[in-house]
C-alpha cells in the first residue's frame, strides 16, 4: 500500500467543481478522470489518488477505510445513517438546494396525507415531522418532476441548482429545506494513522476552499 | 420460503465455522487466561435481563441497539443485552459490594438490532475487562495495558491508541448552559467533527463567543502530545476539571508509552465515542488497514449509583470474532491421527480402542473412522494413521 491518501469522489458535478480546488492545491490527476475509464486514477506527485464511485456509495467507502477522505454532497450525508465518518469541511463547491417542489399554480391536493416523491427518504421523514405532518413518502430514483404530472405525488423533494427543469415542468419551489453543497469527509481510523498527512491535506483543501486558518494547525502550532 | 430464503442469515448476523471457530476458541482460552494472571476474576452476566437494569444510567444509543421482549412470568419488558459493561457494573456494585479495588473479565455473546460498531455484526462475542474501585490514571494506564496485551495475544501489530476526555466536552457544554437537547445535538456534530454544523449550532444558540471559540476548536485537537499543550494553553480558563482531564491524558499517554514503546498514542479531545455512560477518559485501538475501531474502553464512574453504590470503573472491551477475523491467518490443521473401522468384521479390537484412549490422553487428537466410510486418513485431514502390523497397532505418517 502506498503512503499517499485516497480520495472518492464522484463523476459529474462534484468532480467538475472539485478539480479546479485540486489544481490550486498542485494536485492534478494524472488522466482526465471525466474521460477515463479506470476507476482509480493516481495524481502527480503521488501525495492522493481519486477512486471514482456513485454519489451515494463515497461515504461508504470512506466509512470502511477503502478511502481515506471522499467528496460528496451534503444531501447524501443527510441520508447517511450514524456517525461513522467526520466530515470537517466545507468545501464550498456544487452548491445546490434541497427544496419541497409542487405545482407552480399552488392547487391544493385532496385531504388527507400529503404523498411526496423523493430519493432523499430519511431527510424528508425527518423535515416533515419536524414540521408536525404526516406524509406519505414515495421513493423514486430518478425524474421526480415527472411525479405530481401524472398523479404520482403531490409533492416532491428534491435537488434544485437554477430550477430550469422544475419551470419547465410547471413546478415551483415552495419550501427549502436545506442549502446543500459538498463536504470533505475523512475516515476516522485514518485520522488517527495517518493523522499528520490527513491534517496536512485538511489543511490544504481548507485553503483552496477559501476558508481562513481554520483547521489548519499541524500538530496545532499557534 | 425459497431454498435460498431457508439457509440465509438474518443481516448482520454471523456464524463462525471450522477451523476458525477452533482459532476462536483458542484465542477464547489465551485470553481469558491473560485476564485471569493479571488478577482480573471472570463473571457470567445472564443474556437477558429486565429492560430497567440493563439500561438505566446508560444513554439512548444503547436503549435502541437492545432487543426487547415480554417477560410472560411477570409482564415487564426485557432486553437482550447489547453490551455486558453495565451488567458487570451492576455485579460490582450489588452483588460482590467490596471496599478494595475489584477485578472483573466477562464474555459471552450479545445482540445489536441495527449492525453498529465493530466490524458492523449483530451478534458480537463481546470480551472485556474492568477494574472497580480506583479512581486515578493508574487503574487507566493498566486498562489501557492490558487492551493492548489482549490485542498482542491475538496477534495484532502496529496498533494506536486514541485517548480522548468526556470531561472536557462535559464542561464546555455546561459553560455554554446548552440545555440536554442541544447537548445531544452538538455531541453528534462532534463525533462527526462536522465543523460547518458545529458553527452553525454555535451561531444559533447564541453561545458567548469565548466558549463558542472552545467549542469550535475542539475537533482540531487531534494528534500527538503536542495537542495537549495547545488545548491546554488555550484552556487555561476553562476551569481546574478541564486541565485536569488534560493533564490525565498526558500522564496516561506518557506511561502507556514508556511500557509499550512501539505502541503510537494519539489524542482527539472531540472523540466522544460510547453509549453516554462514560465520564472520563476514553480510549480505543486502531491498526493500519483497519477501518474501524478494534477494541473501545473508558472511564464511567457515575454507572454504579443507578444499582445503589458509585463506584469508580474503567475497562474496555471488544468482539472476539473480530480480533479473530483480522488476525493473520495461519491455519495450519491440528495434527490428527486417523483410526480405521477394523477390517476384521467380527467385532473391535481392545487393544486399538486402548491405544487411541491413551493417544487421547496424551492430547492427541484421534478421528475413528466408521465403516464403509467415504475417505481414508488423507481425505480426514490425518497426517497420521494407525495400523495393524505383525499384529500390533502402530503409527504411520500417511
Amino acid at each position: 500500500m502506498s503512503h499517499g491518501l485516497t480520495l472518492a469522489v464522484s463523476k459529474g458535478r462534484i468532480l467538475v467543481d472539485l478539480l479546479p480546488l485540486l489544481a490550486g492545491m498542485g494536485i492534478e490527476p494524472a488522466e482526465d478522470p471525466e474521460t477515463s475509464r479506470s476507476l482509480i486514477i493516481p495524481a502527480r506527485g503521488g501525495a492522493l489518488q481519486l477512486v471514482i464511485v456513485r454519489a451515494a456509495d463515497v461515504p461508504t467507502y470512506v466509512e470502511y477505510g477503502a478511502a481515506d477522505l471522499g467528496v460528496v454532497g451534503k444531501d447524501v450525508l443527510l441520508e447517511y445513517p450514524g456517525e461513522g465518518l467526520y466530515e470537517p469541511l466545507d468545501l464550498g463547491i456544487a452548491r445546490c438546494r434541497l427544496v419541497v417542489a409542487g405545482p407552480a399554480g399552488g392547487v391544493e391536493c385532496a385531504a388527507g396525507r400529503l404523498r411526496i416523491a423523493t430519493k432523499y427518504v430519511r431527510t424528508t421523514r425527518r423535515y416533515f415531522a419536524e414540521k408536525g405532518d404526516q406524509v406519505e413518502v414515495i421513493r423514486l430514483y430518478g425524474s421526480m418532476e415527472l411525479a405530481p404530472l401524472v398523479g404520482l405525488a403531490d409533492r416532491i423533494v428534491d435537488l434544485v441548482d437554477t430550477g430550469n427543469t422544475l419551470r419547465a415542468n410547471g413546478l415551483a419551489v415552495l419550501e427549502t429545506i436545506a442549502a446543500i453543497s459538498a463536504r470533505l469527509i475523512v475516515n476516522k481510523a485514518a485520522m488517527k494513522m495517518k493523522n499528520l498527512e490527513v491534517k496536512r491535506m485538511l489543511a490544504a483543501f481548507a485553503r483552496a476552499a477559501g476558508q481562513g486558518p481554520q483547521l489548519s494547525s499541524e500538530g496545532g502550532a499557534p | 420460503m425459497t431454498v435460498e430464503d431457508r439457509w440465509l442469515l438474518p443481516e448482520g448476523v454471523g456464524e463462525v465455522l471450522p477451523p476458525e471457530a477452533e482459532r476462536l476458541e483458542a484465542l477464547r482460552r489465551a485470553i481469558v487466561d491473560l485476564f485471569q494472571s493479571w488478577g482480573y476474576e471472570l463473571c457470567v452476566p445472564p443474556l437477558i435481563e429486565y429492560l430497567e437494569s440493563l439500561l438505566t444510567g446508560t444513554g439512548h444509543d444503547l436503549d435502541l441497539e437492545t432487543f426487547k421482549i415480554t417477560d410472560q412470568m411477570s409482564g415487564r419488558l426485557m432486553g437482550v443485552r447489547a453490551d455486558m459493561t453495565p451488567q458487570v457494573a451492576r455485579i460490582d456494585a450489588h452483588r460482590l459490594k467490596r471496599e478494595t479495588p475489584t477485578r472483573l473479565c466477562y464474555l459471552g455473546p450479545v445482540l445489536r438490532t441495527r449492525p453498529s460498531g465493530l466490524g458492523g455484526s449483530r451478534n458480537p462475542l463481546q470480551i472485556g475487562a474492568e477494574l472497580y474501585g480506583h479512581r486515578g490514571v493508574e487503574s487507566d494506564v493498566e486498562v489501557v495495558c492490558l487492551m493492548l496485551e489482549t490485542l498482542e495475544t491475538a496477534g495484532q501489530e502496529g496498533i494506536c491508541i486514541d485517548l480522548g476526555h468526556m470531561q472536557v466536552f462535559r464542561a464546555l457544554a455546561d459553560r455554554a448552559g446548552l440545555d440536554r437537547e442541544r447537548n445531544g445535538l452538538l455531541f453528534d456534530a462532534l463525533q462527526r467533527k462536522a465543523m460547518p454544523e458545529i458553527e452553525d449550532y454555535l451561531e444559533r444558540w447564541r453561545v458567548p463567543p469565548e466558549i463558542a471559540r472552545l467549542i469550535s476548536a475542539l475537533p482540531e485537537w487531534n494528534g500527538d502530545a503536542q495537542v495537549l499543550d495547545v488545548s491546554l494553553r488555550a484552556l487555561s480558563g476553562a476551569g481546574r476539571e478541564v486541565r485536569a482531564a488534560i493533564h490525565d491524558l498526558g500522564e496516561i499517554g506518557a506511561q502507556v508509552r514508556e511500557r509499550y514503546p512501539e505502541v503510537r498514542v494519539h489524542f482527539d479531545l472531540a472523540e466522544l465515542r460510547g453509549y453516554h455512560y462514560h465520564s472520563g477518559v476514553m480510549f480505543a485501538a486502531y491498526k493500519a488497514g483497519q477501518g474501524q475501531a478494534l477494541a473501545t474502553g473508558g472511564r464511567y464512574d457515575d454507572i454504579g449509583a443507578v444499582f445503589g453504590r458509585a463506584r469508580p470503573a474503567t475497562g474496555f472491551s471488544t468482539d472476539l470474532k473480530l480480533l479473530v477475523g483480522s488476525a493473520a491467518a495461519t491455519d495450519r490443521p491440528r495434527p490428527s491421527v486417523f483410526a480405521p473401522w477394523p477390517t476384521d468384521p467380527r467385532r473391535t479390537d481392545p487393544r486399538l480402542t486402548d491405544l487411541i484412549r491413551r493417544l487421547r490422553a496424551e492430547g492427541r487428537r484421534v478421528v475413528c473412522g466408521l465403516p464403509g466410510q467415504v475417505g481414508g486418513a488423507a481425505e480426514m485431514g490425518c497426517g497420521e494413521q494407525l495400523d495393524l502390523c505383525d499384529g500390533q497397532w502402530v503409527l504411520n505418517r500417511v
